[in-house]
């Protein structure tokens, strides 16, 4: 086995310290290309999400946002587009002014009277670095992104504060109280955990329609509300908090409900704060239930709004990756903000 | 200036709390402190009910009735005439001599899928896992790192994998420099498959590297320190005490794998177009989402029989995990 | 006011019967202590007090009024829990004020028993402290506060003292000890352990398998115990039990043979026993004393010396029963040292075996109401 790499030895083994081996490099190129991989497409639709329309689509790609820089010449109505040509082994930057197949005819921006005309496929396009705000305004301006993102916030919020009151309160007595039935209760919602939205969709819907909440906001709020997941990880938590607590704020003369939010919110906040970030993630990223539920467009959602987007302005891949990248902005910063207690929570609870 | 603000607000919400008090705590009064839990189960029960239970009930309702009608009351009872159209077929494995050839393409598209994206996620995750569970430096980078696409959102991604696959995307750059033809990934049955797995493994495997790690880490230390005193190599290390102490978290995981890909829609609709090229890749809720909501032909019945068929499979799944979360703890 | 009047108390958790038939009577003002083994139902019967369980049947007054449906806080009874129970996430002014607060008090008539309760039990430095940057004892001396500052009838303890060291505990007894004098409200104090209740009882209730096995001043209780349980539970070491049997009974009253033809004349009531008998003898360890002759052969085993005292561990020479003597000041008898003993005059007891009831004294009618109870 001598000189040879085996791979399940590499990874059955523990680090020792001081001495840096071939599975350790294995490891690092591991990790790094993962990164890579992970880093990739996210960063070029975000590098290209600032490049104007015409660029974006050039093939071979640029790596970073860039325009041909445009120069205004006396006696030229348009600005014209700025090119390094060389002539005579002297290389300058010229103007073009026309291009009839290989030929380009191109002029001194310095001393416009006497245009010359080049091989077409010597010469190239005088660039800068530019980020294409326009993609960003436009479709903000002219699209519904705006409310597009005015819904997105209004379902994530008002959700993740009905799910944080709703399953908390039945987290309480789910954990607090005796009382006859509160085990199957108990059960019974468990159970739901089973039976994903996927599956009952198809009437979901029709209750919606029932309700007369499609097409409404709020019809995709509500049946989102009352959460297996977070009624168990709020009753695990609660259950944690010492019954004798709760005793001595009865014997203060707190009524039960003024335990549940001067004793027992308090003391749940962690596993509270928990729920609120899965909440967030959750509606945020929602997207069957809203493109079921939903069905005008100034009730869209981001995701929504994003994926009708895409649909229409198909080519339009500057908006389409800029309107991307806004929606995966507040994702992001929430992670890195709030890193170690997302990634720690969800191994916790085995969640997401 | 910010004790002040917190001030501010704590004195609010006792204001606003002090009024909600009122109304609830003559409830309580009037119902007895015996009746309250149900008062707090109330609102999330209400709900369950109405958009968890009355919906399993509406969907076996709509299963065995036809029609395009959205009220159950108003359709016809056909008995399991939805189910005999989904499951008759002559040869199952070539869906076109299906009386619902797209429900059985997507069926076999499916479990092609879940085959290919659980052995690969799983891989991947467990590999991963056991790398960072050596006492790697950047543990916590690395591991936010490979977590960071679980938190986005699937149209997003969707988007911009599309974008990177695209014709004049950075793949077909990197293609060209290779000096390999250009490809339009995902009007290419093989490619488009490929993608839509390999999209889905970069999504999905940090969460169950997480889930792994966690396991891992919960490995007593001293069990390796003992296996170093013995002598164990690393092979036998890895294979008598890593794996087997990881098992069944490894099994929660699978299953837990098996359950979320059989319901892959977002993503895949997203990057495929819905389900392109063709029904290439045209899964089942993909087949459930467009019976129902597609067209205005809305074929209740069949999504509804599809749904019940696919809810007694993640069924099973789901009790075969809580037996095995049960036997985890236990252990 | 402050007393309370249990009547035919019964309580089951489902099919478990966890307290049998309660009768008790408690003054205003006095400081009541439940003792008993773990598990003999004290706790349940101070949280039926307090409101926190229901009763399967029976009645409770306190004050005189019927509370059996009120809430806790109706029943004007304040509580301090074994753990404390502060809330932790709010100062300890906060924790104070918070029962006032529901009780919807003006915020100056709080302030003011806040401020009060804090002189007295020298917390005033901590009032803005959280809970968990209080020592144990701090913690404790706030959670009296809490029951403090709302002024009730009735103060409930539920062995407050078991998560303090053992200094502490002497301190914070004699701290509550002189708050009960000082305030002279009722209190009613649980603890498993004898000597806060010989310590600090006006009256101690001993309950055994959720039943009142005897009820009385710590002396009476000491002096003349109602049965072995009793006698066993109260005084440290236990009292010694002996195999004994009635020798006679004459002019002078009945005599007890120890065995070894050590007969010693004993103050059972002579019409209640009859010649023969067989009966258990419990003697204390300190209430042995060395004798020169009569006394009863003992053989050293070991002794523990504490300095003040000894304690001498031993066996009968014939029958081999284990007993402890205790004796005063420096002794050092080597093992194997054969010693006379007997037990003072009077301070033999004298049970039933098979009903393990103590058998009626001379004296008892001098001392009515000791041996009440169930
Ligand atoms: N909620 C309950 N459900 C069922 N049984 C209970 C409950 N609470 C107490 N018990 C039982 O009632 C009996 C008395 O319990 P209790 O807590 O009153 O004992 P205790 O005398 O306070 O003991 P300790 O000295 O250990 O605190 C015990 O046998 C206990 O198991
Ligand atoms: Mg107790």
């Amino acid at each position: 086995m001598a000189g040879t790499i085996n791979p399940v030895a590499f990874l059955g083994r523990t680090r020792r310290r001081g001495r840096i081996d071939i599975t350790d490099i294995l490891s690092w190129l591991w990790l790094i290309g993962g990164t890579i991989a992970v880093l990739v497409p996210v960063v070029w639709a975000g590098l290209s999400s600032m490049k104007p329309e015409a660029e974006i689509t050039r093939f071979p790609p640029s790596l970073l946002p860039r325009t041909t820089q445009q120069v205004v010449v006396p006696g030229y109505d348009r600005p014209l587009g700025l090119w390094t040509v060389t002539i005579d082994g002297e290389s300058r930057e010229m103007a073009m002014v026309r291009r009839i197949g290989i030929k380009a005819q191109m002029v001194d921006p310095e001393n416009p009277a006497a245009p010359v005309s080049v091989d077409a496929r010597t010469i190239s396009p005088v660039q800068k670095l530019t980020i294409a705000t326009e993609n960003y305004s436009d479709p903000l301006e002219r699209f519904n992104f705006l409310t597009y993102l005015k819904n997105s916030v209004f379902v994530t919020v008002v959700a993740t504060i009905l799910t944080l009151i709703v399953n908390a309160m039945a987290a309480f007595a789910l954990s607090k109280y005796r009382f006859r039935g509160d085990k199957a209760v108990f059960v019974l919602i468990i159970s739901t955990l089973m039976i994903p939205l996927t599956v009952v969709m198809v009437p979901a819907y029709m209750v919606i329609v029932g309700v007369g909440l499609v097409d409404n906001l709020w019809g995709v709020i509500i049946p989102t509300v009352a959460s297996p997941t977070g009624v168990f990880l709020l009753r695990q938590y609660m259950l944690t908090i010492p019954d004798e607590l709760i005793e001595a704020a009865r014997v203060d003369a707190a009524s039960e409900f003024r335990i549940f939010w001067r004793i027992v919110l308090p003391l749940t906040a962690p596993a509270l704060a928990v729920l609120a970030i899965f909440s967030v993630l959750w509606r945020w990223n929602d997207f069957l239930w809203p493109l079921i539920v939903l069905s005008s467009r100034e009730n869209f959602t981001l995701q929504i709004g994003l994926n009708a987007f895409q649909g229409e302005f198909s080519v339009q891949w500057h908006y389409i990756l800029a309107m991307t990248f806004l929606s995966l902005l507040p994702v992001t910063v929430v992670f890195l903000f709030l890193q170690k207690y997302i990634t720690t929570g969800i191994a916790g609870t085995g969640m997401k | 200036m910010a004790i002040k603000a917190s001030a501010v607000l704590e004195r609010l919400v006792e204001g606003v709390m002090s009024l909600v008090e009122i109304p609830i705590n003559a409830l309580e009064r009037l119902m007895g402190r015996k009746r309250v839990p149900y008062l707090f189960l109330a609102p999330n029960l209400v709900l369950f009910g109405i958009f968890t239970f009355l919906p399993i009930a509406i969907s076996v309702g709509y299963a065995v009735t036809g029609g395009t009608n959205l009220f159950v009351t108003d359709r016809p009872f056909v008995g399991l005439d939805n189910f005999r159209q989904l499951l008759s077929c002559q040869d199952y494995s070539r869906p076109g001599t299906c009386q619902e050839s797209l429900f059985w393409t997507a069926i076999w598209n499916t479990f092609w899928f879940v085959g290919f994206n659980v052995v690969a996620t799983l891989l991947v995750a467990l590999v991963t896992a056991l790398i960072l569970n050596r006492a790697m430096v950047g543990r916590g980078f690395f591991r936010a790192m490979f977590f960071y696409p679980v938190l986005l959102s699937p149209v997003v991604i969707g988007l911009i994998w599309k974008w990177f696959l695209d014709r004049n995307g950075l793949l077909n750059a990197f293609f060209e420099m290779m000096g390999v033809p250009p490809h339009v990934f995902l009007l290419e049955v093989g490619w488009a498959r490929f993608f839509v797995v390999l999209v889905s493994v970069w999504f999905h495997m940090g969460f169950y590297t997480l889930i792994l790690l966690a396991g891992l880490q919960a490995i007593p230390k001293d069990l390796y320190e003992a296996a170093a005193i013995d002598a164990a190599s690393r092979r036998r290390t890895l294979f008598a005490i890593t794996l087997p102490l990881l098992g069944p978290n490894l099994l929660v995981v699978l299953i837990l794998l098996m359950i979320r890909s059989v319901q892959i829609f977002d993503e895949a609709w997203v990057l495929t177009n819905g389900g392109g090229p063709g029904t290439a890749n045209s899964f089942i809720v993909q087949y459930i989402y467009q019976m129902a909501f597609g067209s205005d032909l809305r074929l209740l019945g069949l999504a509804s029989a599809a749904s019940v068929l696919m809810g007694v499979v993640l069924l099973a799944l789901t009790l075969v995990q809580l037996r095995l979360a049960r036997k985890t703890e236990e252990i | 006011m402050g007393e309370l009047k249990l009547s035919s108390l019964n309580k089951a958790f489902g099919a478990v019967h966890v307290l049998h038939d309660i009768d008790l009577s408690v003054k205003d003002g006095e400081f009541v202590v439940f003792v008993g083994p773990s598990g003999c139902g004290k706790s349940t019967l101070l949280r039926i007090i307090a409101g926190l369980e229901d009763v399967t049947s029976g009645r409770i007054e306190i004050g005189g009024r019927d509370v059996g449906q009120l809430s806790p806080a109706e029943r004007k009874i304040a509580m301090v829990f074994q753990s404390y129970a502060l809330y932790p996430h709010m100062s300890v002014r906060k924790n104070l004020a918070f029962g006032l607060e529901n009780l919807k008090f003006k915020r100056s008539e709080i302030d003011a028993r806040i401020a009060e309760a804090a002189r007295m039990l020298a917390i005033e430095p901590y009032l803005d402290r959280k809970p968990r940057q209080l020592s144990g004892g701090q913690r404790q001396r706030v959670a009296i506060g809490r029951a403090i500052v709302r002024e009730p009838d009735i103060f409930l303890f539920d062995e407050p003292l078991s998560n303090l060291d053992a200094a502490l505990r002497v301190q914070t007894r004699a701290e509550i000890t002189r708050l009960h004098q000082q305030i002279k409200t009722t209190m009613i104090y649980v603890t498993h352990d004898q000597v806060e209740a010989m310590t600090m009882a006006d009256k101690i209730v001993i309950l055994r398998a959720g039943r009142v096995e005897q009820v009385g001043s710590p002396l009476e209780l000491f002096d003349y115990p109602r049965n072995l349980f009793v006698a066993g539970f109260l005084g440290s070491p236990r009292m010694n039990i002996v195999r004994a049997s009635i020798a006679g009974i004459g002019p002078e009253g009945a005599s007890i043979d120890l065995g070894h033809g050590a007969v010693l004349p004993c103050d059972v009531d002579p019409a209640a026993v009859r010649p023969g008998q067989r009966v258990l003898a419990g003697i204390r360890p300190a209430h042995f004393q060395r004798v020169e002759e009569g006394g009863v052969p003992f053989v050293v085993q070991y002794y523990e010396s504490l300095g003040t005292e000894t304690y001498v561990y031993g066996a009968l020479a014939e029958t081999q029963e284990p007993i402890i003597v205790h004796e005063t000041g420096h002794f050092a008898p080597p093992s194997g040292t054969r010693l006379a003993i007997a037990p003072m005059p009077g301070r033999l007891h004298v049970f039933d075996p098979d009903s393990e009831l103590a058998i009626a004294r001379r004296d008892a009618g001098q001392r009515r109401g000791a041996v009440h109870g169930n």
